[in-house]
């Protein structure tokens, strides 16, 4: 067979044509033969963050799913879906965050408890943030840090928390710690929950009837002396 | 099997003399992103080795039948058509790994080395030399990363592997007269270091110079 000129137009354009319907064809085929199971594991990814968040992590594959059957419902509040937690500790209630970071999409969940103004736990995740920087907020120990804030002010209002920087105080809300070097990342958590939990409360979410708040107003007064004993104890 | 000098050449180069970062400078831009600490550089580096591999084998097989024009895209392709492969298999079979790579994908595609040897390498060789020469570069690269990283996350964090080295008592906050060296968070120190690096190197290898 002589040899083809392979400089030629008509090659080039048959070449071109040809390898971009066979990378498709490819393509294509490899992503419908695998789309159960990926969808599968991001079914059982998704419920392993929401158990994270009610500091259930590191379970297993199978062990997540029973977990997550046991304790976990969605539901929906106006059109906005949260879930609700029947753990040891008592109802959790748990809203999905979402918001920008500095490279892609960051989201999350937070677990509040069932006063709806202290966080049991948190989880939070993100697709393109930079590995050791913005992709700390994946790590428990940022995590951890929001664990017994509260997100509510002092009139039952809705202020969230703020993540700042070594040395600054966050204006009417409480606050963690940002990670050094993401400041971006940081930050948007900070908004991604502010936003998020926002539309929740402007639909009345956070709203209670009077008997909520007063004995609400019991609880903290018990609470708060049983904290003080704790301290002394340690 | 006796590899012949020019097969050895093409593995062992890459490691020392040739290179890729220190001496062909290319693949800076990840060198500086992920090194921040060990575990990231060393998946990296882990990842980049592998594409590298794969698609030097695949271009290499091809590269008789290429037109010149069109190239670079055909290599682009192939690269891009790989690294989407391999993210699905990967999804759907070790969706955990699939997780901690989804956010190195997108390093790795853009990654100079990846193209620097496709067009300067597998090109104009054999299928078994440019296999070992992607492994080569991939090895090569992977050690000037965990170099980096290694200094800038024990100075950077105290830590290494997510493990403290550096005792929590000898901080300032703690009582001690320690703190971390926050410049080395930021990839202003990761470029001088880098420099430190291919400083050294070149020390070490003067009789290549010409």
């Amino acid at each position: 067979m002589a040899k083809i000129n392979t400089n030629s137009n008509v090659y080039t354009i048959v070449y071109a044509t040809i390898l971009v319907i066979i990378v498709a064809v490819l393509l294509a085929v490899v992503n419908a033969a695998l789309k159960p199971r990926q969808d599968a594991n991001v079914a059982l990814d998704q419920k392993k963050q929401i158990l994270a968040s009610l500091n259930e992590r590191n379970l297993g594959d199978q062990l997540s799913e029973e977990t997550y059957q046991k304790l976990v419902s969605e539901e929906t509040f106006d059109s906005l879906t949260y879930y609700v937690a029947q753990t040891e500790d008592g109802t959790k209630f748990i809203l999905p965050v979402y918001g920008a970071g500095l490279w892609g999409g960051i989201w999350g969940y937070i677990a509040l408890n069932d006063d709806k103004n202290t966080i049991y736990g948190t989880y939070f995740d993100h697709s393109s943030e930079t590995p050791g920087l913005g992709g700390e907020i994946k790590t428990e120990a940022f995590q951890n840090q929001f664990i017994g804030k509260h997100v509510l002010n002092a009139n039952g209002e809705f202020v969230g928390l703020g993540i700042m920087k070594a040395g600054q105080t966050a204006d009417g809300m409480e606050q963690v710690d940002a990670i050094s070097g993401a400041t971006i990342t940081s930050k948007g958590v900070e908004t991604m929950i502010i936003t998020s939990i926002q539309a929740y409360a402007n639909k009345g979410f956070f709203a209670k009837t009077s008997s909520e708040i007063s004995e609400a107003i019991e609880t903290s007064e018990t609470s708060e002396t049983s904290e003080t004993i704790k301290v002394e104890e340690e | 099997m006796a590899l012949s000098e020019k097969t050895r050449e093409a593995f062992l180069g890459p490691l020392n003399k040739n290179n890729p970062v220190v001496v062909q400078i290319l693949g800076i831009c990840s060198a500086l992103a992920v090194t921040v600490q060990l575990k990231p550089a060393l998946v990296m580096g882990i990842a980049v080795t592998i594409i590298v591999a794969l698609s030097n084998v695949v271009i290499s097989a091809l590269r008789n039948t290429i037109p010149s024009r069109i190239r670079i895209i055909v290599q682009l392709v192939v690269v891009a058509a790989l690294v989407t492969l391999v993210s699905a298999f990967l999804k759907a079979f070790a969706y955990d790994v699939s997780v901690a790579l989804s956010v190195y994908i997108g390093l790795i595609i853009t990654n100079c080395i990846l193209m620097g040897r496709l067009e300067a390498y597998a090109m104009s060789n054999g299928p078994l030399d440019s296999f070992l020469d992607g492994l080569g570069n991939g090895f090569g690269y992977m050690w000037v990363l965990v170099v980096v990283a290694f200094v800038r996350e024990l100075f950077g964090s105290g830590t290494l592997m997510g493990f403290r080295i550096i005792p929590n008592s000898w901080y300032v906050a703690n009582g001690g007269v320690y703190e971390n060296c926050g410049m080395m968070v930021m990839p202003a120190m990761a470029l001088i270091l880098v420099g430190c690096v291919i400083w050294a190197h070149r020390s070490l290898n003067k009789e290549e110079e010409k």
